[in-house]
């Protein structure tokens, strides 16, 4: 018995993983170190493109959204978006109320940073020398993306989405954060309603550091949970 | 200068959820049930026994969202601890280790009874 959700997007990036070997047939044409232009430009748009674009040429023609809208929708979520969490647990390092006001009532305290999480909740969990935490969504994947932009491919795979609920630490592992057994591992299925990010410990070495400096060091998998922040991958 | 050193804190985003049935610390079972339809209970966890971590609010039903209802009558949703030793009697890892995860009230049953 399965609730199995077809995830367009993870299926997506593997076929485009799976492209980057193909196979050039008659034509001819370099693959440099830049990022193609267009990652859409090799083969006709999926079903699903199609669907999306018409989607969005009738709420234009209709006045509900504009292009410009769009595009700038689509700027915040790349050149926005990921830095906030990493601003917002630097903060809950360096300011013990403003941890404990977070841990209280995550959307709350997101909103005193002028964050608008565009979801009902969010729950903080902090990492403590007894309890690690991490982070999945089983059925689809439900993410933070108001503080960390767009989850990445792992996150949104089956392999992981199955894996980190049933082993864990043999999942942490290949992430190459291995945990002692005297530590509780604490799952949180993201199912529901409530978006969630980890507080990690903060690592010593760190005193006296800047919030900008403690933010370099939350990279996304560190606030997700799969990692821990380290001293020598922030320099 | 941000937005929190100028401004009053805000009231909690928390909702109320006055009628409910379980509180934190009760113990719970998930109803062992497979209804067909979008449901937000996953599979692996039904039938498995754990204790109410937090009372999240009420909530619009999922399971009337997905096929273009209102979402009413609200229901109320809980945070539920499990042990992965009893969702996974095979779990490898020490008895300590924790899954977490919202489940709505209609799929919860009281424990022991």
């Amino acid at each position: 018995m399965s609730e199995y959700k077809y995830d367009y997007y993870a299926d997506k990036k593997l076929k485009e993983r799976a492209g980057r070997t193909h196979d050039h047939g008659d034509h001819d044409h370099d693959h440099d170190d830049h990022a193609p232009i267009n990652e859409h430009d090799d083969g006709p748009p999926s079903e699903f493109e199609i669907m999306s674009r018409a989607m969005q040429e009738l709420l234009e023609e209709k006045g509900v959204i504009t292009a410009e809208q769009v595009r700038r929708r689509m700027e915040v979520f790349e050149e926005d978006f990921p830095y906030r969490g990493s601003k917002l647990v630097a903060r809950a390092w360096t300011d013990p109320a403003f941890r404990q006001r977070l841990l209280d009532d995550g959307k709350a305290a997101c909103a005193e940073m002028g964050i608008d999480l565009e979801v009902d909740r969010l729950i903080a969990v902090e990492n403590t020398p007894d309890v690690h935490n991490v982070i999945v969504c089983t059925l689809c994947s439900c993410y933070p993306r108001a503080l960390l932009g767009m989850p990445p491919t792992w996150y949104k795979s089956r392999n992981y989405r199955s894996r980190v609920v049933f082993e864990p630490r043999a999942v942490l592992k290949e992430f190459g954060t291995v945990l002692p057994e005297s530590v509780t591992v604490r799952v949180h299925d993201s199912n529901a309603d409530m978006r969630y990010v980890v507080i990690p410990m903060r690592p010593e070495g760190t005193e006296g550091w800047s919030d900008e400096q403690l933010a370099d060091m939350l990279t996304r998998d560190t606030l997700v949970g799969v990692t821990i922040p380290r001293v020598n991958a922030a320099s | 200068m941000n937005a929190a050193q100028t401004s009053a804190p805000l009231p909690s985003t928390y909702t109320p959820a006055p009628g409910r049935r379980f509180n934190v610390g009760d113990a719970v079972v998930v109803k062992r049930a497979f209804p067909p339809g979008h449901r937000r209970t996953p599979c692996y966890i039904r039938g498995k026994a754990g204790v109410i971590e937090r009372v999240c609010g009420v909530f619009p039903n999922p399971e009337e969202l997905a096929y273009g209802f209102d979402g009413e009558p609200k229901k109320v949703l809980y945070r539920v601890r499990f042990t992965q030793k009893e969702v996974w009697p095979e779990y490898r890892g020490p008895d300590r280790d924790i899954i977490e995860m919202e489940i709505f009230e209609h799929w919860l049953e009281r424990a022991g009874v």
